[in-house]
């Protein structure tokens, strides 16, 4: 479980995420939703330690994140999985390099055992024959699927994800969600996903925050955000064709 | 290993051509200007040698250095920066500067003394080339004037400035890099930022250098 207590973070003058506390539970999906610019891959940077909150904590199973030693964050941080918006596989290493990359820094297994793994984590995310490729002579969903087999080679308990779905097709993106929820309940991990993809949040959504400027404006799931009477909310929600047919008739609950 | 390639083996022929191009010039000036038969002719050989080892290799070659391999650090990072490598490094519980930047400026201190030692000799070569092609000034003459009054000193000068110019060119492109902000459009500008700091910087320690080392 992940927990972000009063956390705030301004840039300047600009304040950017407003004295938030979520609490991200252990074996779901947590979602932080909201429109571009609310503060969502902020939040998420607090919590994960990329940024610095100018107030607040961030506690791992009760670990005071932001009070450790780089040492202790060390060792929290090989606990962490987290896929980037764009992959960010690294350029120069070919794929079974980049799953193997953590492996490598972090423990003293052979070069066997870490090819044995990276496969592993390659299958998991359906991916083959792709090991001696490198991350230009991808698509887009398959760098993602790439990210997420390195973001689980070290068996992480905490996993990020933002924007896992953005420049995909409807199709992959959904594939990457299902991916996702799978490797969540499978690995037993606390995962958090940035998204502002209707459709992710209807089939993952097992708990999700609203954010609103910067603020914590709507907290649910998948199953009452369709029946909020939140007007921002609303307005995020009922925005495509699709999710407007989606829109319950007043006073009927289905 | 590997930045050592990147960095000095990939410029051994940019860095090899100049120097041969840079002597020849230099030996050709120098046949030019000493038209006193009072001046004997090894000393355009003497002169040469000197010139290239105080001051022509260290100096100019790090400058074309900086130009080559701090854009390139700095592109190299800038871009790991903006597509989020260095981040995830960071989550993986890696310290970036030192996965990423430390192998760079060590790579650069130990390969450019080779480059600039190469350039030396080199440019002293390039010299004697054009002696024999231009006719200017007798091959024997060249040659004992490159041999005459040498001091090991001077050559320990100039690897002194060479490896502070190594360390000036890796250190101010890779913290150019790092600290990218933004898209495709900033990476350029640390490149050239990299570029730009890390010349004036070598150009200001080399003042500094001369006056505490042969003052």
């Amino acid at each position: 479980m992940i927990e972000g207590k009063n956390i705030s973070k301004s840039f300047g003058d600009r304040l950017v995420v407003e004295n938030i506390s979520v609490t991200m539970e252990k074996g779901i999906t947590n979602l932080i939703i909201g429109q571009s610019g609310m503060g969502k891959t902020v939040l998420l940077k607090c919590l994960v330690g990329l940024l610095e909150a100018d107030h607040g904590q961030v506690f791992y199973d009760g670990r005071a994140f932001s009070k450790m030693s780089f040492n202790e964050m060390k060792e929290i941080r090989q606990e962490i999985g987290m896929l980037f918006q764009g992959g960010a596989l690294f350029d120069s290493l070919t794929v079974e390099q980049n799953v193997m990359f953590p492996i490598t820094m972090f423990t003293k297994q052979t070069p066997e055992q870490k090819l044995d793994r990276a496969n592993f984590c390659l299958s998991r995310v359906n991916l083959e024959n792709v090991n001696k490729m490198y991350p230009s002579e991808l698509s887009g969903g398959m760098k993602k699927r790439v990210a997420i087999a390195r973001a689980i080679s070290m068996n992480p308990r905490y996993l990020f994800c933002d924007e896992p779905n953005s420049g995909l097709d409807p199709q992959t993106a959904h594939l990457i969600d299902e991916l996702i929820k799978e490797i969540t309940i499978e690995y037993n991990m606390t995962t958090v996903v940035v998204t502002h993809d209707m459709n992710s949040v209807l089939e993952i959504g097992e708990k999700i925050y609203f954010l609103y400027h910067g603020k914590l404006w709507w907290e649910g799931d998948k199953n009452n955000i369709l029946h909020t009477d939140n007007p921002e909310l609303q307005a995020f929600v009922f925005t495509s064709e699709l999710t407007k047919r989606l829109k319950p008739v007043k006073g009927v609950r289905g | 290993m590997v930045e050592m390639e990147n960095l000095g083996l990939a410029s051994v022929g940019i860095v090899a051509i100049i120097s041969i191009f840079m002597g020849a010039v230099l030996a050709i000036q120098m046949a030019f200007n000493i038209d006193t038969p009072l001046i004997p002719s090894y000393t355009i050989g003497y002169v040469t040698r000197q010139s290239v080892e105080l001051e022509f290799a260290p100096t100019i070659i790090s400058l074309i250095l900086a130009g080559k391999v701090g854009s390139r650090i700095a592109s190299e990072i800038g871009t790991m920066r903006v597509t989020e490598q260095i981040d995830a490094l960071e989550i993986m519980g890696i310290n970036p500067a030192t996965y990423l930047i430390l192998p760079k400026i060590v790579a650069s201190m130990i390969i450019n003394p080779f480059l600039i030692a190469m350039s030396m000799i080199l440019a002293v070569g390039g010299g004697w080339l054009a002696g024999i092609f231009t006719g200017l000034f007798p091959s024997a003459e060249y040659i004992y004037g490159i041999q005459s009054f040498f001091h090991m000193y001077d050559l320990f000068y100039a690897m002194v400035k060479t490896i502070v110019f190594a360390f000036l060119i890796a250190s101010i492109s890779a913290y150019s890099g790092f600290y990218t902000k933004g898209g495709a459009l900033e990476v350029g500008e640390a490149s050239t930022n990299g570029v730009v700091y890390s010349s004036i910087a070598i150009i200001f320690m080399n003042l500094i250098l001369t006056q505490l080392l042969l003052a």
